[in-house]
């Protein structure tokens, strides 16, 4: 469970969403304006915080600002209208730590609030090596093995995997691979990441019993031990 | 009357009145100072010439007294005063009584402080007539005689009247040239402002094809409506592009929310179930997302078109861009059979911006995925290609599929524009409008080329300033 505060004028849409990130098991608060959603960032002790970008009486960006500068470091998530590359630019420099243009599908917010939000926290040593169930990767060693068998990975899906297994348990959307492994922040209009997932799964699942990589319908993919809220893809 | 003061008001108001003023005031201050500065020193020229005189008759009045004593002075002095001319003289004695002399009247210090020097005096001759100006000089003789010679200063007078009369008559020329300039100047300017000021109304009043007028005769008014014409150039076509915009986009927007409108309302009387429900949502849900879509390319068409490529464009390696995309693309077409295979020369760094270098790159690719796979069942080869040619970096994809035809070339890169054969496959024809964009901001072009066969798509972009050069004009600057 994670402690969201929603700072979006557009009360339908932020209704929307609290009703959304609560039914999932969140607790989700609700600011209408810059000012009272300052207040209530810097009072709360929030995990994650959306803030829209365009606010009446403080612009989202001053609000991460004054934040930024009282050296509260909660994870931001920006939501804007405005989804050119220059804005996220902007949009990250003034401290934001993700960017979602509007409008979005409400599976791409939550897996990226959920990413947000379980981010290993500055300071804190990260690990070196990734493991679920029997599958493990080594950072250092730039080698991964499933069952003590060495499975022999191109750059491109080690960056993949390690990105997937960082983020086990969770729901990756195909944006959030394209702009974290890739580095690339366009719409592919194309199953160019899926043809990608696909042969890292022959790599890691084909020879194996039980599938790791699963495919989330309507969202993204997830690595897991077991079956759970998965669905055929 | 009352448009006459507000038109009095108006020219009252105008540069040129105000330029005119101050002209006025310079040339009547520097008449002014000519005046004094004349005067003034004319009057010390004469002042010396009257004293150079006045020493003169004192000498021949001492060869006198020196050669006959008082008694010859007073003749001399009794013949001179008769001669009707400028110079003055006054003899008494220690009582003050007159000997000899032409002044009957004079201030009575004059003759206390005998001691030569040149003094000014205002004296009377006598018969009531008025007080003159004299300069003199006074002098004690043995015997208690006072002697006063000096000369009237009334031709100085006289020349400074003429010098003010000259000023009077000086400032009313000075002060009708200026009317004169002030009127020309103002009515001249006045029509050319007046007609620049018609004109732009008119513009502002929504006739954007209206220009400012010229003169022809290439003066600054010519200088300024030139550039403002270019100016209303640029605005016209800006606006022209943005009207063909917004026409397409209601064009091609009307026709996916009009089948969204009817299907919503055929299911909300016609649906007999959940899943009729359900089903409709989803598709339109699906016509939503596609909506976004157009209107998100069209927003990145027009920001793209709207960014300057003097800020923001940085040096970039286009081969890497090209090496990561082949990378990311390849195994799509693999999986199919087909191949995508990275054709590189080492090239210079080139100046841009990396995400809009890959977005065209990948629009391209992506076209050729969509539209190229022949139907003869051909495996799909995509080749992706980096060249340099002089100062440009040429980036291209070629295919193998059925190519465009000559006639279609410049057409398909219009907005929303789509070939008949290509309606099948998804997408809203403005992928190669964007490519082109992002061409035109890094001052290239997007070309399309027959590969023979397949389509070969082609853009240029501008090699960035090498450092290496920079540090040689410097070493110039430093040698010279």
């Amino acid at each position: 469970m994670m402690r969201i505060l929603i700072i979006e004028d557009d009360k339908q849409a932020s209704a929307y969403l609290a009703k959304g990130l609560k039914e999932v098991g969140h607790m989700a608060d609700q600011a209408s304006d810059g000012e009272e959603g300052l207040e209530m960032a810097s009072a709360g002790s929030y995990d994650v915080l959306v803030v829209d970008r365009m606010l009446p009486k403080r612009d989202g960006l001053s609000v991460i600002q004054s934040l930024r500068k009282a050296g509260n470091h909660t994870p931001v998530l920006i939501l804007s209208a405005l989804g050119q590359v220059d804005d996220r630019v902007t949009g990250l420099r003034a401290g934001g730590d993700d960017y979602l243009p509007k409008p979005f599908a409400f599976t791409e917010l939550l897996a990226r609030i959920e990413a947000l939000g379980r981010r290993p926290k500055a300071g804190v040593d990260v690990e070196t090596v990734y493991r679920v169930a029997d599958l493990e990767l080594d950072r250092l060693a730039h080698r991964c093995t499933r069952a003590g068998k060495d499975i022999p990975l191109q750059p491109r899906e080690f960056r993949l995997l390690e990105y997937l297994m960082q983020h086990a348990g969770q729901v990756v959307t195909r944006t959030m691979l394209l702009e974290n492994v890739w580095e690339y922040h366009f719409d592919p209009q194309t199953n160019v990441i899926d043809v990608h997932i696909s042969r890292l799964r022959s790599k890691i699942d084909k020879d194996f019993d039980s599938p790791l990589l699963h495919t989330v319908r309507g969202a993204g993919y997830t690595i897991r031990n077991g079956a759970g809220r998965d669905s055929a893809g | 009357m009352v448009p006459a003061v507000t038109a009095l008001a108006r020219l009252l108001r105008t540069t040129a009145f105000k330029l005119s003023l101050l002209y006025l005031a310079v040339f009547t201050g520097l008449s002014g100072f000519l005046f004094v500065s004349i005067s003034r020193n004319t009057d010390t020229l004469m002042t010396e010439q009257v004293v150079q005189t006045v020493d003169a008759e004192i000498e021949g009045l001492a060869d006198q007294y020196a050669r006959g004593g008082a008694r010859a002075l007073v003749a001399a002095i009794d013949s001179r005063a008769r001669r009707p001319d400028a110079s003055l003289y006054l003899f008494v004695d220690f009582a003050g009584n007159v000997l000899a002399g032409n002044i009957s009247r004079l201030p009575t210090t004059v003759l206390e402080e005998a001691d030569g020097g040149v003094r000014r005096v205002k004296y009377g001759r006598g018969d009531g007539e008025t007080e003159r100006e004299a300069v003199v000089r006074t002098f004690e003789v043995p015997g208690g005689f006072r002697l006063l010679v000096g000369r009237d200063l009334g031709e100085q007078t006289r020349f400074r009247d003429i010098l003010a009369g000259a000023l009077r008559v000086w400032l009313v020329v000075v002060v009708v040239l200026a009317l004169v300039t002030w009127a020309f100047v103002s009515r001249r300017v006045l029509k050319r402002i007046d007609a620049i000021a018609a004109s732009s109304r008119q513009i502002m009043d929504g006739n954007l094809s209206q220009r400012l007028p010229l003169a022809g005769n290439g003066d600054e008014f010519d200088r300024l409506a030139i550039s403002l014409n270019a100016m209303l150039e640029r605005i016209e076509q800006l606006m022209q592009n943005l009207r063909d915009v917004t026409d397409n986009i209601a064009h091609d927007l009307k026709t996916p929310l009009t089948r969204l409108r009817t299907r919503l309302e055929t299911t909300l009387n016609e649906a007999r179930g959940e899943a009729d429900l359900r089903e409709a949502m989803e598709a339109t849900i699906e016509d939503s997302e596609g909506l976004i879509r157009i209107f998100d390319a069209l927003l990145q068409i027009a920001r793209v078109e709207a960014m300057s490529p003097d800020g923001g464009l940085q040096p970039v390696d286009v081969a890497a861009i090209a090496e990561e995309l082949a990378d990311l693309y390849a195994p799509v077409l693999e999986d199919e059979g087909g191949s995508l295979k990275l054709d590189l020369l080492p090239v210079q760094t080139a100046l841009g911006n990396r995400e809009l270098i890959a977005q065209a790159m990948v629009n391209l690719i992506e076209n050729a995925l969509k539209y190229a796979r022949s139907k003869n069942g051909q495996p799909l080869a995509i080749t992706v290609m980096v060249r340099q040619e002089k100062d440009r970096i040429l980036l291209s994809v070629a295919d193998n599929g059925p190519g465009i035809e000559v006639k279609d070339r410049d057409r398909v890169l219009d907005r929303f524009v789509r070939l008949e054969q290509s309606r099948t496959e998804p997408g809203y024809g403005l992928g190669l409008s964007l490519v082109r964009a992002i061409a035109r901001l890094h001052g290239g072009t997007l070309t399309l080329e027959d590969a023979r066969p397949g389509l070969k798509a082609q853009i240029d972009l501008m090699v960035a300033p090498a450092a290496k050069a920079g540090g040689e004009e410097i070493d110039g600057t430093d040698r010279s």
